[in-house]
């Protein structure tokens, strides 16, 4: 079972993430969110969140700033399409390797501290980054409206390549469009491989030094090490996984709009990891799926939908049932939304994996084995 | 991790796992965005209902204004199916509305939160095609999200009717086949106001700006300065404000000895309400400079947003699509409608979601098609009444409504909480009619496939 | 000059209002060690105390409007001004001020629900439970006052005679074109003078030396049998009543929606970090340091050097003073730097 080097519980995990994520337009039909634009967002947002753990959950350290990335990322890719091709391989690489060398410029200052003032730090330097983005750079960003890819653009690789494209540009892996399910199938590759690199990241040395780092980084520096690069690394690594997400969002939908890299972004992921679990590997992934499929199934029932969803009940009870649940649908998503972070911090300290664990745990006491659910934190 | 494989049957992983990819591509089989010659996306044919999406900001900071939309857009639904006195459908000309749904398909609808963001609209409106397969997708308030849920429509092959967006490049140079906009823009802004700033406060003024930075904000200082410059009133200065700055103070402050006498203020919802109220604290409107009265100007009205402003807003000058209390015969029966229906009149933003919901409804009845290039073909320079701002017309070139605008005037005695904009101007659509090849207004429509 | 003046002025007026909202944040960090990020709301509660005070004044008789036929309108006379003529007018023409006495002992109230009901049982927890759980209340919060009173912003004016400006040139000598609306300067002082009494109460009294002494070491005052938990309790209940008046009294100058809070939250913290955790003086100092530094980087000569320099100077200023001086203005060394 050398299985690129993983252990077998690994490989096994692997194979089942592999498996749930790419059988999602299946499994995820009973829940409403086997369409391609959900299943994408999953996908990404999934894969930003495990990135950002490889940060947070690795070495506590809490970052405030990640969504800059992100945009970065964005920003680069369309930009990529504009000028060079609408293939989203360069771009990816491109939107990846730009966010890194500005993960890499921010993460050498905010290092500098820990703690809260760390966090701030790298709220500040993304906020700057929003905030310019929205007004002054908009010749490059193209401000509130979003920077997107025209179809008189240089594109000078395909033009050198005689590659053509019909009607509005759209991402194109050698004549795939990445649309509807190419596309969600390109993230989802894309993400297993975050997963895969995540998870040798959290057995190799480099993720045990980390996890040594934020148990007790003075101890690691009494010891004459240094941890300044490896943090750093973790920063860039973390960073380079959130531009590699903005870019697939721009290769999904080649738009990139400032509002991506505004704060309430960069604390969304930290919600999402949190929410599923710090540290666990497959906890951020899950965070991201349950606060995207809020706010994007929640928010769309109104009283129609309920009532229809309602029907079979009798009449008087239909109404109190929509009257119980609407406020918390809809515009209410936000509501839901809320009270699902505080029950959950207040009942499941750990987040969801946690949550997962316990009842696994207790119901192994009464005597129900599975050798298969392996608990992975 | 507490997810389990399962494996009954003797299957091996490698099985499971192939036949699960097998399936999966079958199931990504109808695929969206694939068109062929005779097919569309959503075609409601084969069914017996036809479904529209709906994008409106349900939570931020322009949630109200959402929801007035969004209670526009189901009244637009009843009367469509014939339910309701018909509101508007019976004052429509022409009209090709038979109050029977759609082609004699019932009309339902979907809708979706923007959050006023584009990448939230245009995730919500994907959900809308790809998951509830709507046909046509409306709505939005803001121009940012109009122009991203616009470009994002033509992709699809769905026709976007906008909602309220003001911006000139949404039907300027983000112009698309897909989009049609019912609501005015800032270049009608500018030319509607100019002659009434004239009459009110003469050619020797001198201006002063405070702009929203992002692209709408500098779509009405642009307009605007063209204007007030045309009748020979001079530009002092015209400062950027962040937005959602909150306090205005620090912008405000600088007017007070610049040597302006007219105080512009480009911003919108709650930047306007705020610089307002603020402008009016600092003592501008009792200001005496030149020898000239200190004026303030507004030049996008939101009724629901002005009530946030209170008592500021009285004798103020600015422009709106549309107001309740117009008397004309369609504006009155769509009062009426959507009053008894939820108690208080209508906002601008309903009234445009409403007339656009009409609007399409009746092209696809005209063209005899769901097919969206059928319904473009009919809706461009398509001409109408009755719909509350006399005789307008879908000009064919940039799918941009012209129509009178109005400009308004915070009242300064309300009969009611209402009662809160007094109509001094209708400006006849000839004196707001541009070419739709000015510079920096020239755009791309690109091609209707199917 | 005259500009230089208005300027400074306006930073100190936007220094008070960080300064109230970062003390009550400090406060709460000093004592309870805990990122609190439903203090924005706090915040709003504080405006929308005086929105429910307003209405409550405004409570009115509905009479059928006549005029409009189209649906049911009322015009809508206030019970007060049918009793009470003139007085109730006036009455509901100080409503913003007036509330604050229904601010102190409702704030008090809810941040003393909030401490008991849920953040004590988060002393122990992480700050990114912390951060969660109080992110998530500060959601709840706010969309139920959003479902009472919509989201568009709510017309709060000052009381009239206040609601105007003052022409402080002739006052001091300088030009007459020099003036400044009546209501921030009122705010400037009111901001000064709650300040002034937490530090007094702080300072001056036995209560005040405990806590203190907590902020300092917990263990070792809770060694010597003093109940430092329920003095810390009180604490939350200040920093809510701080928050609270703060946004009161800002109201007039910002119609209060539900989104307020969370527009000041990232702004607040930002100003706590550079006065240095757990630094009431730092907190305050920061207040009116970046109040005034936003202010000027606003004046149009500055923006035409620094292109954008008023979006971003806030952070820019926390970004410098974070690398030159770690632990803030004022902060202690050591004190929640890990």
């Amino acid at each position: 079972m050398n299985f690129f080097k993983l252990s077998p519980r690994d490989a096994l995990l692997m194979v089942v993430f592999a498996a749930v994520v790419l059988l999602a337009p299946i499994w995820m039909k009973p829940f409403g969110a086997a369409y391609p634009d959900l299943l994408q967002k999953f996908a990404i947002f999934g894969l930003f969140a495990i990135g950002f753990n490889i940060l947070f959950g690795l070495t506590g350290y809490l970052s405030f700033g990640h969504a800059a990335f992100l945009g970065i990322g964005s920003y680069t890719t369309v930009w990529t399409f504009k000028l060079l091709s609408m293939n989203p391989i360069p771009a990816v690489i491109f939107g990846t390797l730009v966010a890194g060398l500005f993960a890499v410029l921010i993460g050498f200052v905010s290092l500098r501290r820990t703690g809260i003032y760390f966090s701030i730090l790298t709220l500040a330097f993304a906020q700057m980054c929003y905030n310019l983005a929205y007004s002054v750079l908009t010749p490059i960003t193209n401000g509130e409206t979003g920077l997107r890819v025209l179809r008189d653009d240089p594109m000078l690789l395909d033009k050198a390549l005689g590659v053509v494209q019909e009607g509005s540009p759209i991402g194109s892996f050698f004549g795939i469009n990445m649309r509807g399910y190419p596309a969600f199938y390109f993230c989802a590759v894309i993400l297993i491989i975050g997963f895969f690199i995540s998870l040798r990241i959290f057995r190799s040395p480099f993720g045990l030094k980390l996890r040594a780092i934020k148990s007790n980084q003075n101890r690691m520096r009494y010891t004459g090490f240094n941890t300044r690069p490896y943090l750093l690394w973790a920063f860039v690594i973390s960073g380079m996984y959130a531009g590699m997400a903005g870019s697939m969002l721009a290769v999904t939908d080649p738009l990139a709009g400032a509002e991506r890299m505004q704060w309430t972004a960069s604390g969304e992921v930290v919600l999402m990891t949190i929410l599923g679990g710090v540290g666990t590997l497959i906890g951020p992934m899950l965070g991201a799926v349950l606060i995207k499929y809020f706010e994007n199934i929640f928010s769309a029932f109104n009283e129609s939908a309920l009532h229809d969803m309602f029907s079979f009940l009798p009449s008087w009870l239909e109404t109190v049932m929509v009257t119980v649940v609407h406020p918390f649908v809809g515009e209410g998503w936000h509501l839901t939304l809320g009270s699902l972070f505080m029950v959950i911090v207040i009942f499941l300290p750990g987040g969801l994996v946690e949550g997962a664990t316990r009842l696994f745990k207790r119901r192994k006491s009464d005597g129900v084995t599975n050798k298969n659910s392996g608990s992975e934190n | 991790m507490s997810k389990k494989v399962s494996q009954p049957n003797g299957w091996t992983r490698r099985s499971v796992l192939k036949t699960g990819l097998g399936t999966a591509a079958m199931a990504g089989a109808p695929m969206f965005f694939v068109r062929n010659a005779h097919a569309f996306t959503n075609d409601p044919s084969s069914g017996s209902t036809v479904t529209l999406g709906f994008n409106v900001p349900q939570t931020g900071a322009y949630a109200d204004e959402g929801a007035d939309e969004l209670r526009a857009y189901q009244l637009a639904v009843k009367h469509l199916n014939g339910e309701g006195d018909g509101g508007m459908m019976n004052t429509m000309q022409p009209s090709s509305l038979k109050g029977n749904g759609i082609l004699g398909k019932k009309v339902e609808y979907v809708t979706g939160d923007t959050q006023t963001k584009s990448d939230a609209a245009r995730a919500s409106a994907k959900r809308m095609i790809e998951k509830d397969g709507a046909i046509m997708i409306t709505g939005g308030s803001s121009s940012g999200v109009a122009v991203a849920v616009q470009s994002l429509c033509q992709e699809a092959g769905v026709i976007f009717m906008a909602g309220l967006t003001h911006s000139n490049d949404t039907t300027g140079k983000d112009r698309r086949k897909y989009g049609f906009r019912h609501f005015f823009n800032t270049e009608m802004s500018g030319a509607a106001l100019g002659p009434v700033l004239e009459s009110s406060f003469g050619n020797d003024r001198t201006a002063y700006h405070l702009t929203a930075d992002y692209t709408w904000g500098w779509s009405q200082e642009g307009s605007i300065k063209k204007y007030t410059e045309a009748l020979g009133w001079k530009t002092n200065a015209a400062v950027r404000t962040p937005l959602g700055a909150g306090d205005f103070s620090q912008y405000i402050t600088p007017v007070l000895n610049s040597g302006a006498d007219v105080l512009v203020l480009n911003h919108y919802g709650k930047d306007m309400v705020n610089s307002l109220t603020q402008a009016v604290q600092f003592g501008l409107r009792d200001k005496q400079v030149n020898g000239k009265d200190f004026q303030i100007v507004v030049p996008l009205f939101s009724r629901l947003m002005a009530q946030g402003a209170g008592e500021n807003i009285k004798g103020i000058y600015g422009s709106t699509n549309w107001n309740w209390s117009l008397t004309d015969e369609g504006s009155q029966a769509f009062v009426k409608s959507f009053g008894a229906e939820y108690g208080f009149p209508p906002s601008q933003a309903a009234h445009t979601c409403y007339v656009q919901t009409l609007l399409y409804a009746n092209a696809i009845e005209a063209a005899g098609t769901f097919n969206p290039c059928g319904v473009i073909e009919v809706l461009e320079g398509f001409k109408f009444d009755g719909m509350g701002n006399g005789a307008t017309e879908y000009r064919a070139e940039d799918h941009q409504c012209f129509k009178d605008v109005l400009v308004v005037q915070g009242n300064e005695s309300p009969s009611s909480q209402f009662d809160l904009l007094k109509i001094v101007e209708v400006t006849p659509r000839a004196k707001v009619e541009y070419s739709p090849t000015m510079e920096g207004y020239a755009g791309d429509l690109g091609e209707c496939v199917a | 000059m005259d500009a230089i003046f208005l300027q400074t002025l306006n930073g100190l007026d936007k220094g008070g209002a960080y300064a109230l909202i970062a003390l009550g944040l400090t406060l709460v960090f000093g004592t309870l060690g805990v990122v609190n990020f439903a203090h924005g709301a706090l915040f709003m509660l504080g405006a929308f105390c005086a929105v429910t005070f307003q209405k409550i004044l405004t409570l009115s008789k509905k009479v059928k409007d006549e005029s409009i036929t189209f649906f049911d309108a009322y015009k809508e006379i206030p019970y007060l001004e049918i009793w009470f003529g003139d007085t109730g007018a006036a009455i509901i023409d100080w409503a913003v001020p007036l509330s604050i006495l229904m601010a102190i002992p409702v704030m008090l109230l809810i941040g003393l629900i909030m401490e008991r009901g849920l953040i004590q049982y988060f002393y122990k927890r992480t700050h990114a439970e912390q951060i969660l759980v109080t992110f998530g209340l500060a959601i709840v919060i706010q969309e139920i006052i959003k479902s009472f009173f919509g989201a568009n912003p709510i017309p709060t004016p000052a009381p009239d005679v206040i609601a105007g400006s003052a022409n402080i040139g002739s006052w001091i000598g300088l030009s007459d074109s020099l003036v400044y609306p009546y209501w921030r300067m009122i705010y400037l002082l009111f901001a000064l003078a709650v300040i002034g009494a937490v530090f007094a109460f702080l300072q001056f009294t036995t209560f005040g030396m405990v806590v203190r002494a907590g902020m300092a070491d917990r263990e070792t005052v809770a060694l010597l049998g003093i109940n430092v938990e329920r003095r810390f309790t009180i604490v939350f209940g200040i920093a809510a009543i701080v928050a609270g008046l703060a946004g009161v009294m800002y109201t007039p100058i910002l119609p209060p929606d539900y989104h307020i809070g969370m527009d000041f939250l990232v702004l607040s913290f930002v100003v706590v970090v550079v006065g240095g955790m757990g630094s009431l003086p730092g907190a305050v100092a920061a207040g009116f340091l970046l109040g005034i530094l936003q202010s000027f980087a606003s004046m149009n000569e500055v923006k035409s050097i620094f292109p954008g320099i008023d979006q971003i100077i806030i952070y820019l200023v926390a970004v410098v003073i974070l690398l030159v001086r770690p632990r803030g203005l004022l902060g202690r060394k050591g004190v929640m730097e890990d």
